[in-house]
């Protein structure tokens, strides 16, 4: 098995865990919402190998976000592991409806479709009053099992949970991508005939993938609800889902690690142009999506890694 | 002994046009069918309807006594007829290795996608198994090399030892020499006969090359015009006067008196 | 019945905006194929610089007609730069690479160009209101219609049929035709697909710049205009078939008919239904209503 990087990857995250503290709150915030951003990354790169992109992630990413916010507000309910829960589950349940309809497509139109979804729930939520509109409503604070920590302690808290969560979500995907299933998704990308006629359903494969992506979208959603403690329609936008195709393209589809480091780069990346220089970080990060795509076209991950083969990887 | 594919009145009719027409056909297990006709006599008509990519208007396909009349493509390939394709269908992103591990791994099992997420890629079975049919198929030379830089001949054969990956009962194999050199038509047929031989699978195989019909087929199905005109030995079919003058054009050498550099 | 005009009269007025929004990018897709993001900048670029050109004619007692001309010229010409600019560079590399990639491509184009705006004229937002207060109202029964709306209209009007008559009688719009069906065989036939595609391009920018121009009046040009726009034009182009003019044409009256029939009978379901529409067209005729399917290869 990959042992060796299952260890510094386990490593890695002990260390960013206790990092935590010492840490200023802005910093550890934003690595919060990095974390909750390489979750719904990791799920647009399992659909990526299999040739897909999808625009539309900002659907589960908000339908979980809403989730969280929902049950606290109708049940009064603040448990940070419930939450994550039925948020997980909301965007499911979701993705597997929807996946019947968007696992039929491929490339642009499957594209378009997703947009479309999010898009529609952008609609929604925008003129719902009961839902604040546009400009959304509060999430109160989780609590994590009984303990109810404040200020310092609770980002310190949401850190370590995004990471635990973050953790799991990377040795279940990783696991993933090992399988025969995630193992076919190159297949299913470079010629889904031969995949029909060796006796698979590359509609049914997709169908799962977006499953799991959209799962991995909601639980992102829910990190971000209870760290910005705000939810608003604007988590369903074209641009949000711009936003994590962009991540992905920079990452790179060929690791699990890469969703992570690119989260959080693209989160410092932007940060620091916010600050330093406001009105310029689209203009940044258009150009760096620029230069990924025409000179690094497997995202910043093949700097670090070989090219991932399918045998190879999991011959290891 | 019950054929393993047996037809039965087979139709197919595109609105007007009459692509097949009174089909009937016993194939015993274990022959090697060779299917002759010009381009649009029905034989491409005939294959797609057993492997299930297109439904007949009306008849029966049995297979191993099962009725497969109409069934999807996906199915008819799990209960074990398979195919290559005319047009070489492999991977071309991932070595020769890597595209026999994805069909070994697809023929593993026939449950559910979830369950071949559960399935890890590789085990020794597998691989062992994986390492067998790239000799069978003499494909070591080409282990890692990335399938789309193969050369035609070669893609062939990768296309035809991914199509029984899954230890099918039943090869069709469309057209596997088109686009070959004629110098390394018959090499490629010398070992794509010896690995399903070996393998003890039913072949049919549309050709155009009759020599090559004449030396490798059992048995010869010639088309025309939708139907089956002619069945029987390669001399029997290739020198019956009415092939000669619908499909090949003119007599051919006996079997046996072909030389081959 | 008042209702039923007015929402008639609405739809069309708003289908016509959509319309000239979404015919550059129709034409694009049609011929190259390529799903352009950045033609909402090229909205956008289109209504700062018609505002800005607007801003310094209007009221210093020039002809107002020329106003309303400077607008237009003003549009296209920034989008014949920017549409070069982006074909020749960016664009040139990325042929002939997957579809997605190049979309994703356009869109790193859109980021940058929404940020040049801001770089250009800053965050405050611009005002064009002049052509609206000049174009004056009409009555028909009992229904206000802005003149400018009416004028709308009419050029979605000239740009159909311009563009109709185009297609079929010059030399270019017999070459697009064949490019959208075939580009392969075209080029075959000696035509230069890749000044095609350059001229192709600029033709859609312009376009898209034009459109920008023609709703400053009516809109606040401000940031995020090019955002929202992207959306409804893929919307349209979605609904309608991508390449095809009529397609654009009917697409942009569906999803303005229903948008304000929405606006009309149940506001909150006015966004929703925009794209309620092109997901229902893209799953039982992913193509679009006018484009035929292609054939699966096997």
């Amino acid at each position: 098995m990959a042992g060796g990087k299952h260890i510094l990857g386990g490593l890695l995250f002990v260390a960013a865990a206790a990092v935590g503290p010492f840490l200023p709150a802005w910093l550890i915030s934003l690595l919060t919402i990095a974390l909750a951003s390489a979750l719904v990354v990791l799920g647009l790169v399992l659909l990526w190998r299999a040739g897909l992109v999808s625009f539309g992630q900002a659907l589960y990413y908000a339908i979980g976000a809403y989730a969280v916010a929902l049950m606290m507000r109708w049940t009064g309910i603040h448990d940070a592991f419930l939450a994550v829960i039925i948020a997980a589950f909301a965007a499911a349940l979701t993705a597997f409806f929807v996946g019947f309809l968007l696992a039929r497509y491929r490339e642009i139109f499957f594209a378009m479709l997703s947009l479309a979804l999010s898009m529609i729930l952008y609609g929604v939520l925008v003129k719902t009053e009961a839902l604040g509109s546009t400009d959304g409503f509060n999430v109160s604070t989780p609590t994590f099992l009984g303990y109810a920590p404040h200020g310092f302690e609770l980002t310190v808290a949401l850190y370590w949970y995004a990471l635990a969560l973050g953790a799991i979500a990377a040795v279940i995907v990783g696991a993933y991508m090992r399988s025969v299933a995630g193992a076919l998704a190159v297949p299913v990308r470079d010629n889904e005939i031969r995949v029909e006629y060796l006796g698979v359903s590359a509609t049914r494969l997709i169908h799962l993938k977006l499953v799991i992506a959209g799962t991995l979208g909601g639980v992102g959603g829910a990190i971000a609800a209870m760290s910005i403690s705000h939810v608003d329609p604007a988590m369903s936008y074209w641009t949000t889902s711009g936003g994590f195709v962009f991540i992905t393209i920079l990452a790179g589809a060929g690791s699990v690690a890469a969703a992570f480091i690119g989260s959080i780069l693209f989160e410092l990346v932007r940060t620091a142009s916010v600050a330093l220089m406001p009105g310029t970080w689209q203009l940044i990060l258009g150009t760096v999506l620029l230069l990924t795509i025409l000179f690094l076209p497997d995202g910043l991950g093949s700097l670090f890694t070989r090219r991932r083969k399918v045998a190879g990887e999991s011959a290891q | 002994m019950n054929p393993v594919i047996s037809v039965r009145d087979l139709q197919k009719t595109f609105g007007s046009v009459v692509a097949a027409r009174d089909i009937n056909v016993d194939i015993p297990a274990l022959q090697t069918v060779g299917i002759i006709g010009a381009n649009g006599a029905g034989k491409t008509t005939f294959v797609n309807m057993i492997t299930g990519h297109i439904k007949p208007t009306s008849g029966t396909i049995s297979f191993a006594g099962k009725d497969v009349t109409g069934l999807p493509s996906r199915t008819i390939c799990r209960m074990g007829i398979s195919r290559s394709f005319q047009v070489a269908q492999i991977f071309p992103s991932l070595t020769v290795y890597e595209n026999m591990c994805a069909a070994a791994a697809i023929a593993r099992t026939n449950a559910s996608v979830f369950r071949y997420a559960l399935m890890p890629l590789l085990n020794e079975a597998a691989v062992s198994e994986t390492e067998e049919a790239i000799d069978l198929f003499q494909l070591s030379k080409y282990r890692d090399a990335p399938a789309a830089t193969l050369p035609q001949g070669v893609r062939k054969l990768l296309d035809i030892a991914m199509a029984v990956a899954g230890r099918p009962q039943v090869l069709l194999l469309d057209e596997p020499t088109s686009g070959i050199s004629v110098e390394e038509k018959y090499d490629l047929m010398e070992i794509v006969m010896a690995a399903l031989k070996s393998r003890k699978v039913t072949v049919l195989f549309v050709e155009h090359d009759m020599e090559l019909v004449d030396r490798f087929a059992e048995r010869v199905l010639a088309f025309y015009d939708g139907t089956v005109i002619s069945d029987g030995s390669p001399a029997e079919v290739l020198g019956d006067p009415r092939v000669q003058e619908l499909i090949t054009g003119h007599a051919l050498p006996r079997s046996g008196s072909v030389a081959h550099a | 019945m008042l209702l039923g005009l007015a929402i008639l009269t609405d739809g069309l007025v708003y289908a016509a905006y959509l319309f000239i929004v979404a015919v550059g990018l129709s034409l694009i897709f049609g011929v190259m194929k390529i799903l352009n993001v950045a033609h909402g900048a090229f909205y956008a670029f289109g209504a700062y610089c018609a505002a800005t050109a607007a801003g310094m004619y209007f009221d210093r007692g020039l002809p107002d007609a020329g106003g309303f001309l400077v607008m237009a010229f003003a549009a296209i010409a920034v989008g014949l730069v920017l549409g070069l600019i982006l074909e020749r560079t960016i664009l040139r590399l990325v042929y002939g690479k997957d579809e997605v990639i190049i979309v994703l491509v356009t869109y790193a184009a859109f980021l940058i160009l929404e940020d040049a705006i801001i770089l250009i004229w800053g965050p405050s937002s611009l005002s064009a209101y002049q052509p609206l207060v000049i174009s004056g109202n009409f009555m028909i029964g009992q229904l206000v219609l802005s003149g400018y709306d009416l004028g709308l209209v009419l050029l979605a009007i000239l740009l159909a049929v311009g563009g109709f008559l185009g297609l079929r009688h010059t030399r270019y719009g017999r070459l697009l035709t064949a490019v959208i069906f075939d580009r392969e065989t075209a080029a075959a036939f000696g035509v230069n697909v890749t000044r095609f595609f350059t001229i192709t391009f600029v033709i859609g920018a312009m376009l898209g710049a034009l459109g920008g121009a023609a709703m400053a009046p009516k809109i606040s040009v401000t940031l995020g205009i090019g955002v929202e726009v992207i959306v409804l034009a893929f919307a349209v182009v979605a609904v309608g078939g991508m390449g095809s003019m009529e397609g654009a044409l009917v697409g942009a009256l569906i999803v303005g008919l229903c948008r304000a029939a929405a606006v009309h009978l149940l506001p909150q379901v006015e966004l929703f239904v925009i794209y309620a529409v092109m997901a229902l067209v893209l799953v039982f005729r992913p193509h679009g209503l006018f484009t035929r399917a292609q054939p699966r290869k096997i």
